[in-house]
């Protein structure tokens, strides 16, 4: 028998089952031990131990209506509940709830592509929509539009968007949720709003243009426990005609500030509008290069020591590059050439002793086999590039030539920081130190992490900590990870997004003004969820009758 | 390839014999495979299953599941239902278990 949520007893528990049952079909509920382990989190960092997250039942509706009745049913007899869209979210929190004994909502059931409109490029879809479906939806209507996805592509444009996930297309389609256009959502009352245009009965203009008449509240069900989204629009890129790949290389470990500065010059011009890769041959295990040291004994030694100039030294007699930085640019090919070229005069100018490479020159529509052979050699980044899902990026943490003792996943320490060469070295520096005094694994040469510039002017240092099933060394990496966020607080930078186990941390560290903004969403839930009922604890942000004095 | 020759012989087979539903289980099986199994069990590049179990088995084994001959039904099921290694287990609204009766009988020897 699965844990009862807290604070409810057996009947009412049993009866709100029963009422979920008529609602959905007996099918559909899901109440045995064996089924209820299948909504554990499979990267919990609490797995095993007496604090994993568990759920105590779940409910699968197929439609907007079953939710509102199960939003009901659950305000009623006073269930926790937690929504999952395609419940795909590792490292991130998979389908386990925040708060032990809620019923997870699984939503995956309710999976149409509603609508895709090709001449506007938008898209209207249900949570259990995966990228996989968007994208075959497209591929079988025939239309030429891009979807951009994260990594793996099982998971939900909805589910990711909401949790501010990203991907690796063209400017601004990189930022799921800014990219979104119009949402549906089932309030914590059971009533349903839309958001945008949407609150225009018949709306013509609902997936067109973001803003409504008034506030614009789509944040506000963003990473939040406001309501229970059931239908999103996004916006999707026109096919471009072209695509070209080059890399800059420097040779200075000083060189990183005006290579990332003129690489920010160009995002911000649209002059390259892809995602920008920072890499470092040099120091090798970091940033865009995978494969562990060289092994060249003398380059071992070299990033096992803070001989900065030594290892620069190394670097040009062997015409390794300290740092590099690919530039991908999409559009009409003759386009994207010009550029290209300027882009090359502006790094010259900065950087003179910056050496190029140009990489793959690709037209489109990709034939299979092009994707294929794009892929190779890739992990993170590949086919998404082009906007087409796959689970390559799961290479970082199985069994590899690279890692032959696969744990069983891994999360995320992921703070925001300033997208200058300046803040690379600054953080590096903090964050090599918090390590030693971790007991983490030191990184060479002191760098912990190069950031993915996924967002247009900001930067996101992406640590892992793996997951042991240990339970002990669980225990001190979770303890490790909330020093890292204070850490990270005391200089001013926030996690964008974080797993259950740290959210409190995470909120917490967004203190400003006496945490006036923890205080401001919990104003807000406990005016529209006054039982606390969608997703207790869900970013910090927990209901009156749960929340520590 | 050689299941998938199997799976299309046995799909048109069925128009003539009275395995007509054992055919149908095997190309749902196979439907299911491709959907929620090939993107990391497929051959191909950055197949991260077909990559650890090339690994692993250092070609004592096909690495990609679909020409392996001893892939159990019940082992099929266990690891679709348990997981291993960083491979989630998957819920029963995305493979049911009548899906799973499906993809295990496709894979098996």
């Amino acid at each position: 028998m699965p844990i009862l949520p807290p604070g409810i007893n057996e009947t009412d528990f049993s009866a709100a089952l029963g009422q979920f049952a008529e609602t959905v079909g007996t099918n559909w509920v899901f109440t045995s031990d064996e089924d209820v382990a299948l909504y554990r989190d499979a990267y919990s960092p609490f797995w095993g131990s007496d604090e994993e997250k568990l759920a105590s039942a779940a409910v699968a509706p197929e439609s907007v209506e079953e939710v509102q009745q199960i939003v009901r049913i659950a305000n009623r007899y006073r269930i926790p509940l937690y929504p999952i869209s395609t419940g795909k979210n590792y490292g991130y929190g998979g389908s386990a709830p925040v708060h032990s004994g809620s019923v997870v909502v699984d939503l995956k059931r309710m999976n149409r592509v509603l609508e895709i409109d090709e001449r506007n490029a938008t898209c209207l879809v249900e949570p259990g929509v995966s990228y996989f479906d968007l994208y075959n939806a497209i591929q079988e209507k025939g239309a030429k539009l891009w979807i951009d996805c994260p990594d793996p592509g099982w998971g939900s444009p909805i589910g990711n968007a909401l949790d501010h996930g990203l991907g690796y297309t063209i400017g601004h389609f990189r930022d799921h949720f800014g990219s979104h256009c119009g949402m549906e959502v089932v309030l914590p009352n059971g009533e349903v709003l839309r958001t945008g245009p949407g609150g225009v009965p018949g709306s013509k203009t609902w997936q067109q243009y973001q803003y409504a008449f008034g506030p614009q509240l789509d944040g506000i069900f963003s990473q939040s426990n406001f309501g229970i989204v059931t239908k999103m629009g996004f916006w999707l890129a026109p096919e471009p005609e072209a695509f070209r790949e080059d890399t800059v290389a420097v040779y200075n470990h000083d060189d990183l500030i005006p290579l990332v500065d003129v690489t920010s010059y160009l995002t911000n011009s649209s002059i390259s509008n892809g995602l920008p890769g920072l890499g470092s041959p040099l120091l090798r295990a970091i940033g865009t290069s995978w494969g562990g040291p060289d092994s060249d004994p003398e380059h071992i030694a070299l990033l096992q020591t803070s001989d900065r100039p030594a290892l620069e030294r190394y670097g040009r007699e062997k015409n390794i590059p300290y740092w590099t930085c690919n530039i991908k640019t999409y559009g009409p090919k003759e386009v994207i050439n010009a550029q290209w070229a300027h882009a090359r005069e502006k790094f010259a100018s900065s950087i003179p002793e910056a050496t190029f490479t140009e990489g793959e020159k690709l037209e489109f529509p990709l034939t299979y086999e092009q994707g294929e052979e794009y892929q190779q050699g890739r992990i993170a980044g590949g086919r998404v590039d082009f906007g087409i899902p796959n689970l390559s990026i799961f290479q970082i943490i199985s069994r590899t030539p690279w890692n032959p003792d696969p744990k069983f996943g891994h999360y995320y320490f992921s703070p925001m920081i300033p997208k200058t060469g300046e803040a690379i070295f600054e953080a590096s520096k903090v964050f090599t130190e918090a390590y030693d005094q971790l007991g983490l694994p030191r990184p060479p040469q002191g760098i912990t992490s190069l950031p993915a510039l996924y967002y247009q002017r900001s930067a996101m240092l992406l640590m892992a900590l793996q997951v042991t099933r240990n339970v002990e060394v669980d225990r001190k990496n979770r303890s490790a990870f909330k020093e890292l966020v204070k850490i990270a607080a005391e200089h001013g930078w926030g996690e964008y997004r974080t797993p259950p186990a740290f959210q409190d941390d995470v909120m917490n560290a967004y203190s400003f003004g006496n945490n006036s903004l923890r205080r401001f969403n919990e104003t807000i839930k406990d005016a529209i969820d006054p039982n606390g009922i969608i997703s207790p604890g869900k970013s910090g942000i927990w209901p009156k009758n749960m929340r520590k004095a | 390839m050689i299941r998938r020759i199997i799976a299309g012989i046995l799909v048109s087979l069925s128009l003539l014999v009275a395995g007509q539903a054992l055919a149908q289980d095997i190309e749902r099986g196979r439907e299911v495979f491709q959907y929620w199994c090939a993107p990391c069990h497929d051959d191909g590049a950055g197949r991260p299953g077909t990559i650890a179990l090339q690994i692993l088995y250092n070609g004592e084994k096909p690495a990609p599941l679909e020409e392996r001959t001893d892939l159990l039904p019940e082992y099929t099921k266990t690891i679709v239902r348990t997981g291993i290694s960083v491979m989630p287990f998957y819920r029963k609204t995305e493979i049911s278990d009548a899906d799973l009766d499906a993809l295990a009988a496709y894979l098996a020897p």
